[in-house]
C-alpha cells in the first residue's frame, strides 16, 4: 500500500516500523472476515483494514489521535486473528501497539475512562492490590447493576461481576525458589508466576510444578519477578510496559546464570505473546535488547515445552474436552495443535468448537473496557462450545478462563490441570462433580 | 488523490457537494444509529477496495441493516440526484466500489443474516453482505455447497459476486455466479423494491436476472440473493503438476480441455507466483518448476483414476516433470489456501495491479509469452496465476506503488496485456469486473454503437446515471445528462 512519510518522520524507529509494516499490506479485505468486531458490527472501521488506515492516516498526518480513531482502535482486541489470515504478512500486532502508545502519548480520554484505566493499571498487575481488591469486590458486589446504570461507572459494574466469588490464599507456587523434584533431572525451567493468575486460579501453577516435578524438571520462581507488562503493554503504556519486561529479563537471566535455563515456562497465553515479543518491544534499548531477545527466545507454553517432553500415551477417558484455542495461543504464538495432541494422548476425546478462531471476548482488560462488544462474543463463543456437548472445557490462558466461566456451566480448567491430574497429581477440585 | 493521470473520475455535482452537511443530516435521520459514516477520519477508509492504485473519499457511507433502509437511502439519493457507490466487502480488484466525491456508498456489511435453506429444492436465500463462504459453510453439515469460489470468498460478498458476475477456481466445471443465482430482491434507483428469479431455474420473462448479475452496482442495488446449492462429490482431490516452462504447462492445459475432459479446476502458476504462495501456505508446493498446474478431479475413487490417468497421459506429452497427488485432505487444503491467497501474499514482495483478460485456450501460451515481454518492456516483474482451464488469465504486475513513474508504468503495462487479450480474440475481464480500472478500455472491446445499446439498457433502470455512474462506460460518448 501507498504510504507517505517524510525522511524527518522515518528518522523515527517506531514510525519506520509502522511505514515498512504499512507497505506490505496490499488492502485485500481478507483479513476483515475473520475480525471478531468486523463480524459482530459490519462495520469496516472496526476491522483490521480499517484500523490499518485510521493508523495510517494518522501516523501519515503526524496528528494526535481524536475521537474516531481512539473508538476504533479501543474495540480492537488485539486477538490477532487476522494475524493467521494475512497472506501478505502484515505485522498488525506492531502497528497496533505503535498506535495505542501514540494515543496514550496524544489523547486526552474522558475523566471516566482514565479513572478505570488508572485503576486497572494499578492493581491489576500486582497480586497484593489485586487480591485486596477482589476481597472489597466480594463486598461491594450487590452494587453492581447500581454502578453499571451509570455510564462512566459501568466497567466497575463489569469488575464486580467478573470478580470471582471465593478468593484464595497466595500460593506457595508462588514463592520465590527451587521447586525439588523426583527421581533424575531432566531439565531446569524458570516459570512466571503472573499477576491476576495466581490470585484468580493458582491451582494452575500448582498443577505446573507438580507435573514438572514428577517429570524430572527443576522449576525456580525467580526473586523479584512480577506481572510480564502485557496488560498494560495493551493499554498503550510503554514505559510500564518497558520496565516490566527489563525486570522479567533480569530476573529471568539471573536464574540463567546461576544454573543453566532451558526455558521460560508461561502458562497463560497472553502473557506468552507479548514476553514472545520482548525482543521487539525492548530492540531500541542498548542495554536490553540483546538479553531480551534471549528471553523472547526461552519463552514457551507450558503445552510447547511438554510437547518436547515425550509423555507415555495413556488409556483412553470417558470425559469429553472442548478445547478452547486462545487467541494469544493461536494467533499470537500460532501454537495449535500441540495442546490437543498432549490431551488426546492422555486419553481425552478432544473437540474443536466451530469457529474456533473468534475471541471469546476476554482479551486483557477488554472485557471491563468494552462489555457490549465482550457479551456479544462470550455468547457466541459459549454456543460454539456447548454445541460440542463436551463435560469439560480446556483452555490456555486465565483470561479465557475467567470470560468462558461467567457464561456457561461447563467446568472450565487450564489443559496443564488435566493433564497433571492424568499423569498422576490430583483430580481437581472444579472436576469433583463431573463423573 | 490518483497515483497516476489516466483514469478520471466524473466530475463531482457541485448541486451535492454544496448541500453536503444538509445531506448527512437527512441520512442521519434515515438510518439506526451507528450506520451512518460522515467524519472525515471515518471515511478515509472506505476510499478505496483492494484496487489500492485509486482512492477516493466519498461523501457519506451508510452501512444500513434492511433492505427497508437502502431503499429509504436509495429513494433520498434518486430524490436529489445524488450518486450512489454500492459496496460489500470492499474486495474489488478493478475498483468496482471506488466512492467518488459527491457519493454516498451503500455498505452491505450487516447485512449478514442467512434467511432461508432449502435442501428440498437446493437453495439458500441470503442477504446480501454474507461472505461466499459463509453460504458453503452453513450448509456443508447437510453434505451441500455453493459453487462459484472466487479466491477472495473468504471475505468477499455475494452481492459483489452478483455484481461482478464472479467466477473462481471450481467455475471451470459449475459455471460462474450467473449460473448459479436463481433469483435476487435488489433496490431500483429511486428506492422500488422488486424481486426477479425465485427457487427455479428459470424464470419467466426477459432473463433479466441474467442482466443484473455482472451489471456492477449500476442497475440497482441487491439486498438478497436466492442460489443454487449442489450436492459435494464423493471425493476431491488436487493434483500438482510441474512443467519447465509456462509455454509447456499452457499447451497441456489446451489439450486436456480440448480433448473433452473437464476436471473440476485447473490453475496456473508461474516460478514468481509458486514462491509467492509458498512463502504464506506451506503447502509443499514444488520449488524447481518453471510452472506448476493444479488439477483437480472429484467424484468416485474410480472416475477420479480415470480422470487423471488421461490427464497424466496428456501431460506426459507436454513434458511434465512433477507429477504430485495430494495424501491427505490437510494437504489438499493447504494447495488451495495458497492458491486462493495468490494475491494478497503477492504483498510479501511488492505492490501489484491485478489483470482479469480471458482468451481462448489456443492462446494461451502466445498470450503468457507476449505477457511476459510486455512487462520486461516496461522494465517491471511480472506473476501469473490464474485460472487457467477457463482462459482466464491473472497476470500480476509487480511495481512500487510509492515511486509515481513505476506506477504509471504498471498501468501502462496492464493496458497493454488487455489489449493483447482482446486481440487474441478474447475480452478485458472474465470475472474481477471493468469498474473503474478497464473503463476506459471498453472501447478496444465494443464499437460506440455496442456500448450505446448498452447503455440504453442501462438508462431504462437508472435514467439519472447515479448509480456508480464512474464506472464501466468510457466517460467520452455517454448520454447528455
Amino acid at each position: 500500500m501507498q504510504t507517505s512519510f517524510t525522511p524527518a518522520q522515518l528518522a523515527d524507529p517506531h514510525i519506520a516500523t509502522s511505514e515498512q509494516i504499512l507497505r506490505k499490506c496490499v488492502h485485500c479485505g481478507f483479513c476483515t472476515a475473520t475480525c471478531p468486531t468486523y463480524v459482530t458490527l459490519g462495520n469496516e472501521l472496526d476491522s483490521p483494514r480499517g484500523r490499518i488506515y485510521l493508523i495510517k492516516d494518522m501516523l501519515e498526518n503526524d496528528r494526535p489521535a481524536d475521537e474516531e480513531v481512539v473508538t476504533h482502535i479501543d474495540r480492537c482486541l488485539s486477538c490477532l486473528s487476522c494475524m493467521t489470515t494475512c497472506p501478505s504478512g502484515v505485522n498488525y500486532m506492531h502497528l497496533v501497539d505503535h498506535a495505542r502508545v501514540h494515543i496514550e502519548k496524544t489523547y486526552k480520554r474522558p475523566l471516566g475512562d482514565r479513572l478505570v484505566r488508572a485503576v486497572l493499571a494499578a492493581v491489576l498487575p500486582y497480586p497484593g492490590r489485586f487480591r485486596l481488591a477482589l476481597k472489597a469486590a466480594a463486598l461491594g458486589r450487590p452494587f453492581a447493576s447500581l454502578l453499571k446504570r451509570i455510564p462512566p461507572l459501568k466497567p466497575f459494574g463489569t469488575m464486580l461481576d467478573l470478580a470471582p466469588s471465593k478468593i484464595a490464599l497466595a500460593s506457595a507456587a508462588d514463592t520465590p525458589g527451587t521447586h525439588r523434584i523426583d527421581g533424575v533431572k531432566r531439565g531446569r525451567v524458570a516459570i512466571l508466576s503472573g499477576c491476576a493468575q495466581p490470585v484468580l486460579r493458582p491451582e494452575i501453577n500448582e498443577a505446573t510444578l507438580r507435573l514438572l516435578a514428577r517429570l524430572g524438571i527443576e522449576v525456580v520462581v525467580p526473586e523479584g519477578a512480577g506481572c510480564c507488562g502485557a496488560l498494560v503493554h495493551h493499554m498503550g503504556r510503554e514505559e510500564q510496559a518497558l520496565d516490566a519486561a527489563r525486570r522479567m529479563v533480569d530476573a529471568w537471566l539471573k536464574v540463567k546464570e546461576e544454573g543453566g535455563l532451558d526455558a521460560v515456562i508461561i502458562t497463560a497465553s497472553g502473557c506468552g505473546t507479548t514476553i514472545k515479543d520482548y525482543g521487539h518491544m525492548l530492540r531500541l534499548d542498548p542495554a536490553y535488547a540483546e538479553k531480551a531477545a534471549q528471553v523472547s527466545a526461552l519463552a514457551k507454553d507450558i503445552t510447547e515445552y511438554l510437547a518436547s517432553l515425550d509423555l507415555p500415551a495413556l488409556e483412553r477417558k470417558t470425559l469429553t474436552v472442548a478445547y478452547h484455542s486462545a487467541c494469544s495461543m493461536q494467533h499470537g504464538q500460532k501454537i495449535t495443535t500441540a495442546p490437543k495432541l498432549l490431551l488426546r494422548n492422555a486419553g481425552f476425546t478432544v473437540r474443536d468448537p466451530g469457529e474456533g478462531h473468534l475471541c471469546c471476548g476476554s482479551a486483557g482488560t477488554y472485557n471491563i473496557l468494552q462489555p457490549e462488544i465482550s457479551e456479544k462474543l462470550k455468547a457466541r463463543k459459549v454456543r460454539n462450545i456447548e454445541a460440542t456437548k463436551a463435560d469439560i472445557i480446556a483452555t490456555g490462558n486465565i483470561g479465557c478462563i475467567t470470560q468462558i466461566a461467567t457464561g456457561t456451566v461447563i467446568p472450565i480448567l487450564h489443559t496443564v490441570e488435566l493433564l497433571d491430574w492424568a499423569y498422576g497429581g490430583p483430580k481437581p477440585a472444579m472436576l469433583e462433580k463431573v463423573r | 488523490m490518483r497515483v497516476s493521470d489516466q483514469i478520471a473520475f466524473l466530475a463531482p455535482r457541485r448541486s451535492v457537494l454544496d448541500r453536503r452537511e444538509a445531506i448527512i443530516a437527512d441520512l442521519a435521520d434515515l438510518l439506526p444509529p451507528g450506520c451512518l459514516v460522515s467524519d472525515i477520519r471515518g471515511l478515509v477508509p472506505f476510499e478505496t477496495d483492494a484496487f489500492i492504485a485509486y482512492r477516493q473519499l466519498p461523501l457519506a457511507v451508510t452501512l444500513p441493516e434492511t433492505t427497508a433502509q437502502v431503499a429509504a437511502v436509495l429513494k433520498y439519493c434518486g430524490r436529489y440526484g445524488i450518486p450512489v457507490v454500492p459496496r460489500g466487502a470492499g474486495t474489488s480488484l478493478c475498483g468496482g466500489a471506488i466512492p467518488q466525491e459527491d457519493a454516498v456508498v451503500i455498505g452491505l456489511s450487516k447485512m449478514t443474516r442467512i434467511l432461508d435453506i432449502d435442501l428440498a429444492n437446493r437453495t439458500a436465500t441470503v442477504e446480501a453482505g454474507v461472505t461466499n463462504i459463509n453460504i458453503s459453510e452453513a450448509v456443508m453439515p447437510e453434505g451441500f455447497f455453493y459453487a462459484p469460489d472466487p479466491s477472495s470468498q473468504l471475505a468477499c460478498t455475494i452481492g459483489g459476486n452478483i455484481g461482478m458476475n464472479s467466477g473462481g477456481a471450481h467455475c471451470l466445471k459449475y459455471g460462474v455466479t450467473t449460473n448459479n443465482l436463481l433469483g435476487v430482491k435488489m433496490v431500483l434507483f429511486d428506492g422500488t423494491i422488486i424481486e426477479l428469479g425465485g427457487k427455479a431455474l428459470d424464470a419467466a420473462g426477459y432473463d433479466l436476472l441474467g442482466l443484473i448479475c455482472g451489471s456492477e452496482g449500476q442497475l440497482g442495488i441487491v439486498t438478497e440473493a436466492t442460489v443454487r446449492l449442489l450436492a459435494r462429490p464423493e471425493g476431491a482431490r488436487p493434483v500438482l503438476f510441474g512443467f519447465s516452462s509456462s509455454e509447456e504447462a499452457g499447451a497441456c492445459v489446451a489439450e486436456v480441455i480440448g480433448a473433452g475432459i473437464i476436471p473440476v479446476a485447473i490453475e496456473f502458476m508461474d516460478k514468481p507466483a509458486i514462491s509467492i504462495c509458498e512463502a504464506f501456505a506451506k503447502a509443499g508446493y514444488p520449488m524447481d518448476v518453471e510452472a506448476l498446474l493444479i488439477v483437480e478431479v472429484e467424484g468416485s475413487e474410480a472416475e477420479m483414476e480415470a480422470t487423471l490417468t488421461s490427464i497424466i497421459e496428456i501431460a506426459r506429452r507436454h513434458g511434465v516433470t512433477t507429477i504430485r497427488e495430494s495424501q491427505s485432505a490437510t494437504e489438499a487444503a493447504l494447495i488451495w489456501k495458497g492458491r486462493k491467497s495468490a494475491f494478497g501474499a503477492t504483498g510479501r514482495i511488492a505492490d501489484y495491479i491485478c489483470m482479469d483478460g480471458t482468451v481462448p485456450l489456443s492462446q494461451l501460451s502466445h498470450v503468457l509469452r507476449k505477457t511476459g515481454e510486455i512487462v520486461a518492456r516496461y522494465g517491471l516483474r511480472v506473476a501469473n496465476v490464474f485460472h487457467a482451464g477457463d482462459g482466464n488469465m491473472h497476470p500480476l504486475i509487480l511495481y512500487n506503488i510509492n515511486d509515481p513513474e513505476d506506477a504509471a508504468r504498471a498501468e501502462q503495462a496492464g493496458n497493454d496485456i488487455l489489449r493483447l487479450c482482446v486481440d487474441a480474440g478474447g475480452c478485458l475481464t472474465g470475472e474481477h469486473g471493468v469498474g473503474i480500472e478497464k473503463r476506459d478500455l471498453m472501447l478496444h472491446q465494443f464499437s460506440q454503437a455496442d456500448l450505446d445499446q448498452q447503455m440504453a439498457a442501462r438508462a431504462a433502470f437508472d435514467p439519472q446515471w447515479i448509480m456508480n455512474p464512474s464506472k464501466v462506460f468510457p466517460l467520452e460518448g455517454r448520454p447528455a445528462a
